[in-house]
């Protein structure tokens, strides 16, 4: 019952924050100088012309009508035409969004494998030379900012080694997107370095957490080998938390691959929602935040839910 | 016996601070970041006194030179010393990301104790514009304003502070639910108090180690995010830069082999933000508060 009740307000909480957002994007987008308009027409275009262009968009109804009309057909899952593409903005993120998916889901398990190992030694070997190492690079890891790694990273293996090429897969499916597995590794390795930092301080602090329980000291006065308590309890007890911690690293993911698709032109959601900007394509701008804040919502109901399975001891407060 | 009270409950949070400064004098992590902090802050304001050079005219007999005894980093596409510009780059770097970070604390920490203070459905309301801010992620938001706009370093600094003070509202918050059950803020309401004193007076005073540490996040956070803002071609305009410009204009040089023009400010970038992370788990640890793990 507590668990019923529980999970309808965050369902509720859920919905009123996806409404909020809906708001907030679509103030953000409509309260600016200039408009679409000018955006669309160029510099050169009559006040008729721009008169007549709002007028034909809707533009110039007031603007809690202009609202009110956006969360109807949003509804009916139409998220409007992109004023330069020409093409309904619902079915470019969908020919987009799985691109992206692909360098994200990648980058996310290429950084979990690395990063659980990690944290797992450095709380085993808790303040041991290892420990304050792996915590250097880490720090190290996140503060670098995305695209200077990137470009770091293409100097040295595209211009100096010449092991991998400097962009990105182009083709339009995602067969021909793993047709060049080489082409994607830079990429990948890009998106995933500041979440290995992040994901092996949580499972540092899981596992060392984990240690100071009662059970693994019943187990070691039981005789248990070290490695089978580590591998058995531990990791066991560890690993779910952290994942769920994914859910909570989705607008970290996403902005992530948006500073990666444009380094290495790799044609997804991120490059898509780049180029918007460049021509103040509104539509497609709107699209793109609110199915990326989605997610994020998503991944947060997810991760609290999780969390409350796993341990219903804690009530969820996360930071 | 008043006086002696009162001194009692005075000593007591001087004692406090000094057992954390204390402790955070013992985290060598942490006193390091704060030599690197301060080493760059001379070295970005007190630098030039010593290494004059000229940033803002350009100098064409000087275009592209390679590291030298005359060009410690070597000279730009436009002749800039490389070096000099390490500073002249840094003051804006340190002082829009300082800015940013503390305006960003300061609107968060108001959020926060405005929202755990009240209560109800307007803290329902409040954590959920939080929530919303938090689910668009401020990379995106900052690409937005720059197709719009491209705004002076006030306007740098209002944005950045704007989109990035979600994480103290939280915290700041949390630590207001606890406290505003405490006596003193009961007292102070029984006897006819505003609402406004006891978050002023009360509240934020108490939240202080919270908000310390929240700050120094934020500000680590802010200077990488100074470091974006350029590339998302958000940056100041030149003649200024600040590093992350230093960066995006590099970009071309370092893809023709000319790569002391970027990894300098790179490490400068990274140095920094690494400092202000390791005093910010320091301040934590030493004071004892939730902060980010």
């Amino acid at each position: 019952m507590e668990t019923a009740l529980y999970l309808t307000r965050r369902l509720l909480q859920a919905l009123a924050v996806i409404l909020i957002v809906t708001v907030v994007v679509f103030c953000l987008l409509h309260a600016l100088p200039g408009g679409p308009a000018r955006g669309i027409l160029g510099p050169q275009a009559t006040a008729q012309q721009i008169a007549a262009f709002n007028h034909e968009q809707g533009l110039d109804r007031p603007l809690p009508v202009q609202y009110l009309y956006y969360l109807h057909t949003l509804v009916q899952g139409d998220l409007g035409t992109s004023y330069t593409l020409n093409e309904a903005v619902s079915r470019l993120i969908e020919q987009r969004l799985p691109k992206t998916l692909v360098l994200t889901v990648l980058s996310a398990l290429l950084g979990l494998l690395l990063a659980i190992p990690l944290g797992m030694w450095q709380g085993v070997r808790r303040n041991k030379p290892v420990d304050y190492a792996v915590t250097t690079l880490s720090f190290v890891a996140y503060s670098t900012p995305v695209y200077f790694l990137g470009l770091l990273l293409i100097l040295v293996f595209t211009q100096v080694l010449r092991w991998f090429p400097s962009q990105a897969p182009q083709g339009d499916t995602l067969a021909q997107v793993f047709a060049d597995p080489l082409a994607l590794v830079l990429p990948v390795v890009t998106g995933a370095a500041s979440m290995i930092a992040v994901f092996s301080r949580y499972m540092r602090a899981a596992t060392l957490e984990n240690l100071a329980e009662d059970y693994v000291r019943t187990a070691r006065a039981g005789g248990s080998r070290p490695g089978a308590i580590l591998w058995r309890h531990v990791f066991r007890n560890s690993l779910t938390p952290v994942i769920a911690m994914l859910g909570y690293y989705v607008p970290v993911l996403f902005g992530g691959a948006l500073v990666v698709e444009q380094l290495f032109n790799y044609p997804g959601m991120g490059l898509l929602f780049w180029s918007a900007a460049q021509s103040s394509d509104y539509p497609v701008l709107l699209g793109c935040v609110l199915v990326i804040s989605v997610a994020t919502v998503i991944g947060t109901l997810l991760a609290d839910i999780v969390q409350r399975i796993v341990d219903p001891r804690v009530k969820t407060e996360r930071i | 016996m008043t006086a002696v009270l009162q001194t009692a409950t005075a000593l007591q949070p001087v004692a406090g601070y000094r057992l954390s400064l204390r402790r955070f004098a013992r985290n060598r992590l942490a006193v390091a970041g704060l030599v690197v902090v301060v080493l760059f802050l001379l070295f970005c304001f007190a630098g030039p006194l010593i290494h004059p050079t000229d940033q803002t005219h350009t100098d064409l007999n000087q275009v592209n030179l390679a590291p030298s005894g005359a060009h410690l980093l070597g000279t730009d596409a436009v002749g800039h010393d490389e070096f000099g510009r390490l500073m002249f780059g840094g003051k804006v770097s340190l002082l829009v990301g300082l800015a940013a970070g503390l305006l960003a604390t300061v609107i968060g920490a108001l959020w926060g104790a405005v929202a755990g203070y009240t209560g109800g459905w307007v803290d329902a309301l409040m954590m959920r514009i939080v929530d919303a801010g938090i689910a668009i992620p401020a990379l995106f938001i900052l690409l937005v304003v720059s197709a719009i706009t491209t705004p002076d370093t006030l306007g740098l600094i209002l944005i950045l502070g704007l989109v990035s003070w979600l994480v103290p509202s939280r915290l700041v918050r949390a630590e207001t639910l606890t406290l505003k059950s405490r006596d003193y803020v009961l007292t102070l309401r029984a006897i006819g108090g505003t609402h406004g004193r006891a978050i002023g007076r009360h509240i934020l005073p108490n939240s202080v180690s919270t908000i310390v540490v929240a700050a120094t996040f934020q500000v680590a956070d802010a200077i990488l995010l100074v470091a974006y803002v350029s590339y998302l071609g958000l940056g100041v305009q030149p003649p200024a830069t600040d590093w992350g410009g230093m960066l995006s204009s590099g970009l071309t040089a370092a893809y023709s082999g000319r790569w002391w023009l970027i990894v300098p400010p790179g490490l400068a970038i990274i140095l920094v933000v690494c400092a202000f992370n390791a005093i910010g788990d320091g301040l934590r640890d030493a004071f004892d508060v939730r902060g980010r793990g």
